[in-house]
């Protein structure tokens, strides 16, 4: 009996049993689909988050206050650990101790309320220095940046992202108008470029840059504490050497040793690392849920074949003593089963891409479908069907034609 | 006239625990090529056993049994497959055809395991049912069809690979007294054809068509004779 006589009457068999066939096939559609969702999910997560750090730029050092006990916290309380001072960023800034940095840019961070008219739109006031644009990657779509003459004087100067220029201004051009800040008015000269998408709730679009003195001044502030320094290093391959510079002048400034230092240096591979650690650990356990339906689904197939080999004892029987030999009743069990289980593999993988491109549209989440984990989700369903097929197959196939066709 | 069938001291015995059950206490039967022989025993006669060995559904635990030259006693389960597959030609009482299949498919089935090609399959199919009356009923389900007319299909299946023995296990048990005469006279015309048949029936009258009887009670032959009333054309 050829191969393709095989997987007809299989395919017959399955036919003939319609409802039956399609409730067995359930188990490993959820299964395929479920696994492929999920590790779309997972990857599709860590692909944001990983565009998101690299809008960063690859060479840049981010110094926060507070010491780092591992990758993934920072130690110190809230408010607690302003650490870092504008002097720190100057002593970095300063080419003989930090050799390998070409860029320093401390920055302040606050919540303000900016009115324009009669708009009024809260967003973060940025306080720092001439050389964040250059750190930050940052270009501008309008306007100029501020001088060195400006952050000098804490001049009333302020470059706005362009969320908050088309939510204070629309679509009028807001390079020279003013805005008012805790009723200090201020004049925008400049709007950035757009970062990129950002998924996160704090956007780099929706910002008020200004020289560090006046956001102290805006806010009332007279402390001279930063909430974070950027580093920019010369390039990728000294990031290394400049993380170690600027870790141990900071450490030497403050009077710690770099195991318990009271601040933290991150750089974007750390960033990256722990993002992807979070993402890796809901993708295995959302995985390992799946898998788990998907073995649930291979035990409903062999269950399945378990009873049709019961219920079809006298067709066995006859096609034995018609000719059909142990091997050649085998066979015929096992193709059923295994075209149970690519059946439902095939309607998972459906099921699955469809959803992938459902899904983003009723969650903020990109969904990207793997080409290596879709066909492994087909190898899978495949030796599930062989897999819990070579039991009852091998049932049938013992069964001696006398009894077989006894039975009633 | 060569013999088809040789059985030679053949014994079986059936083990169950430490109980032994002797269904066949040495047989020895010759049948030659174109007979039409009955097989009459009362139930628990050893009759079924006979039956299975005949068949090469089972082998004997002593003795040898040739078919058609063949020796079978000594054929693994795979090897015993292949001659039923292209020596026997098996008509049961309860007909055995698959319901989800046509009439045409059910004939068909034994030359899927022979081998043969989709096309020349189709046509011995449909030349054998139409042999037994049914070209009209190719496309026809089991369900479809009467209690007489599935057992020609049954006959039709039995004659599609020109096996060498018509082996006819109560053909006529599940039928009404117009499909056994039915059936009855197509097993005639076979034979008439040239056909080597045997049936095996716990009916008298049954038997009276065949040439020649075999009366087997307790594991034994008990009467080895041809029939009376053997009609025309038996040539045994």
């Amino acid at each position: 009996m050829s191969w393709w006589e095989t997987v007809r009457s299989g395919l017959a068999a399955i036919r003939a049993h319609r409802l039956r066939s399609a409730l067995t096939v359930l188990g490993i559609v959820i299964g395929i689909s479920s696994v492929i969702l999920t590790v779309g999910l997972g990857q599709g997560a860590q692909q944001e988050v990983e565009d998101q750090i690299d809008a960063l730029g690859s060479n840049l050092l981010i110094v926060s206050p507070g010491s780092s006990t591992d990758s993934s916290g920072n130690r110190g309380g809230f408010g607690s650990a302003s650490t870092l001072t504008l002097a720190d960023a100057a002593a970095i800034a300063d080419e003989d101790a930090v050799p390998d940095a070409s860029g320093v840019a401390p920055t302040t961070s606050s919540s303000v309320s900016l009115v324009s008219g009669d708009t009024n739109w809260t967003t973060s006031l940025v306080g720092t220095t001439t050389a964040w644009p250059d750190v930050r990657s940052r270009e501008l779509s309008a306007g100029r940046f501020f001088t060195a003459a400006e952050a000098e004087q804490g001049a009333a100067v302020a470059v706005i992202g362009p969320d908050t220029a088309s939510e204070l201004f629309g679509v009028q051009s807001p390079v020279g108008q003013q805005v008012s800040v805790n009723g200090t008015r201020i004049t925008v000269i400049g709007v950035l470029v757009s970062s990129g998408a950002s998924s996160s709730g704090t956007s780099e679009d929706d910002v008020a840059v200004v020289p560090v003195g006046t956001a102290s001044r805006l806010i009332g502030s007279t402390s001279t504490t930063v909430s974070t320094i950027y580093v920019a290093a010369v390039d990728e391959d000294v990031l290394a050497a400049a993380h170690q510079e600027v870790q141990a002048l900071l450490a030497n400034r403050h009077g710690v040793s770099t195991v318990d230092a009271d601040f933290s240096i991150a750089t974007q591979d750390s960033l990256v690392e722990t993002a992807n650690e979070t993402n890796r650990t809901f993708t295995v356990l959302l995985g390992g849920v799946a898998g788990i339906s998907l073995l649930v689904g291979g035990i409903g197939v062999m269950n399945i074949m378990l009873v049709s080999v019961t219920e079809r004892v006298r067709e066995i029987g006859l096609r034995k003593a018609l000719g059909a030999a142990p091997r050649v009743i085998r066979r015929q069990f096992l193709v059923e089963a295994s075209l149970l289980g690519l059946t439902g593999g095939l309607v998972g993988i459906l099921i699955g891409v469809v959803g992938a491109q459902l899904l983003p549209r009723f969650i903020d989440q990109a969904v990207s479908i793997s080409l290596v984990a879709t066909l492994a989700a087909l190898a899978t369903s495949l030796a599930l069907g062989v897999g819990f097929g070579v039991y009852p197959a091998g049932r049938a196939a013992r069964l001696t034609p006398i009894d077989a066709l006894r039975s009633e | 006239m060569s013999a088809i069938i040789e059985l030679g001291g053949v014994r079986k015995t059936y083990r169950s625990g430490a109980v032994e059950f002797e269904a066949l206490r040495g047989i020895d039967i010759r049948i030659d090529t174109g007979e039409y022989v009955a097989v009459i025993g009362p139930s628990g006669s050893g009759k079924s056993t006979l039956m299975n060995i005949l068949g090469c559904l089972d082998v004997p635990t002593e003795g040898h049994y040739v078919l058609a030259g063949e020796d079978t006693s000594s054929l693994d389960e795979a090897e015993l497959a292949a001659i039923r597959n292209r020596r026997i030609g098996f008509v049961f009482q309860q007909f055995h055809l698959l319901p989800s299949m046509s009439a045409l498919r059910n004939v068909e089935l034994p030359l899927i395991y022979a081998g043969l090609s989709r096309a020349d399959r189709r046509e011995r199919a449909a030349e054998a049912l139409a042999k037994v009356g049914l070209a009209e009923r190719l496309d026809h389900r089991p369900g479809e069809l009467s209690g007489g007319q599935q057992q020609r299909v049954a006959v039709a299946r039995a004659l599609v690979t020109e096996p060498a023995l018509l082996l006819a296990d109560e053909p006529t048990g599940n039928l009404d007294s117009r499909s056994t005469r039915d059936v009855l006279g197509l097993l005639d015309e076979l034979h008439d054809a040239g056909r080597t048949i045997v049936l095996i029936t716990h009916e008298q009258d049954v038997a009276a068509r065949a040439g020649r009887s075999l009366v087997i009670d307790d594991g034994l032959i008990t009467s080895d004779r041809a029939t009376a009333a053997a009609p025309a054309g038996a040539t045994s």
